[in-house]
């Protein structure tokens, strides 16, 4: 019934075991994982700016994350007076889980060479480096981000005051409207690779060009990397926090362990995406194999059934550098920049690049001459592009002579 | 296993359910709902209908109830309604003989067809399929850009129509405020 693993087809004992155990490790990585992302931040940030950063607790002050759990895991829980009692308790959950369980569809490791499908032989045991391999697999992943907007929107209205709540206006209407964009032009990765699975996509990923960054041209990913920075209300997209503007956004009324929660759904959501980018446009835990003439590097890094897991972290911790590499250096955008950058150019911009990439792919499928093919399909396009151009200049226009103000 | 899942999932639709009746607070109706479409994804899976359990959960809890909340906060409704006062005076007769008609209407549905019911997949094969991952998909694309890709494209270009009538009704230059500095900032 729940086709997730290979391993669940018999339905042993050992099966339901393994399965078990790598419910565990998945959480336990995940939530070191956050950990460390949060000093990894600070502490590159701090050297961005010429600051030390984090450094007392334990070498590098690696383990300060744990001292400001701790703290805030012994500070007074207040709740609000106008407070929804019931949904101000849920919405940090509805925040924490989702970010949770995108985890659980990456492929964090897994052996993809020849045509093995990122099977490893653990204890006897065939099974995946992933916790679950559902059919709908990038679906789920936009299931369960549009499902992270609810912790946000409902922490806002439920703490009863009015801050709180145009900060949660702010960053669910910016997360609604960004899912669009991050959506189509994941549907250029599901064109490429033909399927949904994520296995499936990392499984055609199986050489340096056929990753999808380079085999969906570029675009789409660029457009997915801004449209997740701007779901995560990361900067240079976070309004929803914007420390020097706001009173604190939508978690202004929450304290102790409820902010960790909502602190921690952060970082765990940056930590995800970074690894949905990884496995959706840079090959998940498929090595860098090259073959330049005398040089040969077949990507095997002799670590075993680990191999993969190496990539996929190396891979993984570029993305989070960049991360913070916007944070330390992009100024923020203002709220009607941020709402064009969404809506007139990035959704325009990915869904005219799925046409051209679905025009190619039905040129191959029919034999067409290719490069008709693209020039009309640019032509078509390029027209498109211009009467949007258009309609917004003259919508533009017309706003102004109402009055408004931008 | 089946008949597990099947309980937890009907057991979820229906207290989302009553909560939605119950509840006399907007927001936590809309929060039942929710239960609601999740437990229906759940029984869709446990179909093997699994597009059609992502997409109910993308659509209808990820989009339509996150409209309804927006609604609801930014148009200020988010207090305890008033059950006493009655807007219109046949509304609550009419709606126990319209709740009624319609609960026999399915019972008599289900009971009328438990035979053929009971014979599965008349439809769409899902289960079966080329390519196991994503014979769904297929499936279902292969069906509606075929057999029904006029229905689809009239569906779509309604949608478009009703969009642009929406913006068009919700922009109508009023008279006396055009120089309301709101009027039009998005």
């Amino acid at each position: 019934m729940f086709a997730i693993d290979i391993l669940l087809e018999g339905l042993t004992p050992a099966a339901v075991l393994i399965v078990l155990l790598k419910v565990v490790i998945v959480f336990v990585v995940g939530l070191v994982a956050t950990m460390f992302m949060v000093w990894f931040e600070r502490k590159i940030i701090s050297g961005m700016q010429n600051r030390i950063g984090p450094n007392k607790a334990g070498p590098f002050g690696i383990l300060q994350t744990l001292a400001d759990g701790i703290k805030l895991f012994f500070k007074e829980d207040l709740l609000p007076d106008r407070a929804d009692r019931f949904v101000f308790r849920l919405a940090p959950f509805l925040a924490f889980v989702p970010a949770f369980l995108v985890w659980s569809i990456i492929p964090l490791g897994g052996d993809f060479s020849n045509g093995k499908n990122g099977a490893v032989t653990m204890f006897g045991h065939r099974t995946f480096v992933q916790l679950a391999d559902p059919p709908v697999g990038v679906l789920l992943l936009l299931a369960i981000s549009s499902i992270g907007v609810y912790g946000i929107m409902l922490a806002g209205w439920s703490s009863g005051s009015k801050y709180p709540l145009l900060g949660s206006v702010r960053a669910s209407a910016q997360m609604v409207s960004y899912e669009a964009a991050l959506g189509l032009s994941l549907a250029a990765v599901m064109l490429v690779a033909g399927t949904l699975s994520t296995n499936g996509i990392v499984t055609s990923q199986s050489s340096l060009g056929r990753w999808h960054v380079i085999a969906t041209g570029i675009v789409p990913f660029v457009i997915f990397m801004v449209a997740a920075t701007a779901e995560l209300n990361r900067p240079p997209f976070d309004l929803v926090e914007a420390e020097q503007e706001l009173v604190g956004g939508f978690n202004t009324e929450y304290s102790s362990l409820r902010f960790a929660l909502f602190y921690l759904a952060e970082f765990m959501n940056t930590v995800t995406m970074s690894g949905i980018i990884v496995t959706m446009f840079f090959g998940g835990p498929q090595p860098v194999t090259f073959n330049l003439g005398a040089v040969h590097f077949s990507g095997d890094l002799r670590l075993g059934f680990m191999n993969g897991t190496v990539w996929f972290v190396a891979k993984l911790l570029v993305f989070l550098y960049i991360y913070v590499w916007f944070r330390a250096t992009l100024p923020r955008l203002r709220y009607d920049q941020l709402m064009n950058l969404g809506w007139k150019l990035l959704i325009p911009a990915s869904l005219g690049w799925f046409m051209l990439l679905a025009a190619q792919r039905v040129a191959t499928d029919n034999d067409w001459n290719k490069w008709t093919v693209n020039i009309i399909t640019i032509a078509v396009l390029l027209a498109c592009g211009l009467l949007l151009l258009a309609a917004t200049r003259v919508s533009a226009k017309n706003r102004e002579r109402e009055g408004a103000m931008f | 296993m089946q008949l597990f899942v099947f309980v937890c999932a009907a057991a979820m639709i229906l207290v989302g359910a009553i909560g939605v009746i119950v509840r006399s607070h907007p927001v936590h109706a809309a929060l039942s709902l929710i239960l609601t479409l999740f437990g229906v994804a759940v029984l869709f899976v446990a179909q093997e209908a699994h597009f059609l359990a992502a997409v109910q959960v993308i659509v209808y809890a990820g989009a339509i109830v996150v409209l309804f909340l927006f609604v609801i906060m930014l148009l200020g409704v988010d207090k305890a309604e008033a059950l006493r006062i009655d807007p219109v005076k046949v509304q609550r007769p009419l709606a126990v003989i319209v709740g009624l008609g319609l609960f026999g209407l399915v019972a008599a549905a289900i009971v009328r067809s438990r035979d053929s019911l009971v014979v599965r997949g008349r439809g769409i094969d899902i289960a079966s399929g080329d390519a196991g991952h994503d014979s769904n998909i297929r499936q279902l694309a292969n069906d509606l850009f075929s057999n029904h890709v006029f229905a689809f494209e009239i569906t779509s270009v309604l949608l478009v129509i009703a969009v642009v009538g929406t913006v068009l009704l919700a922009r109508r230059p009023r008279s006396g405020s055009a120089t309301d500095p709101s009027a039009g900032s998005k």
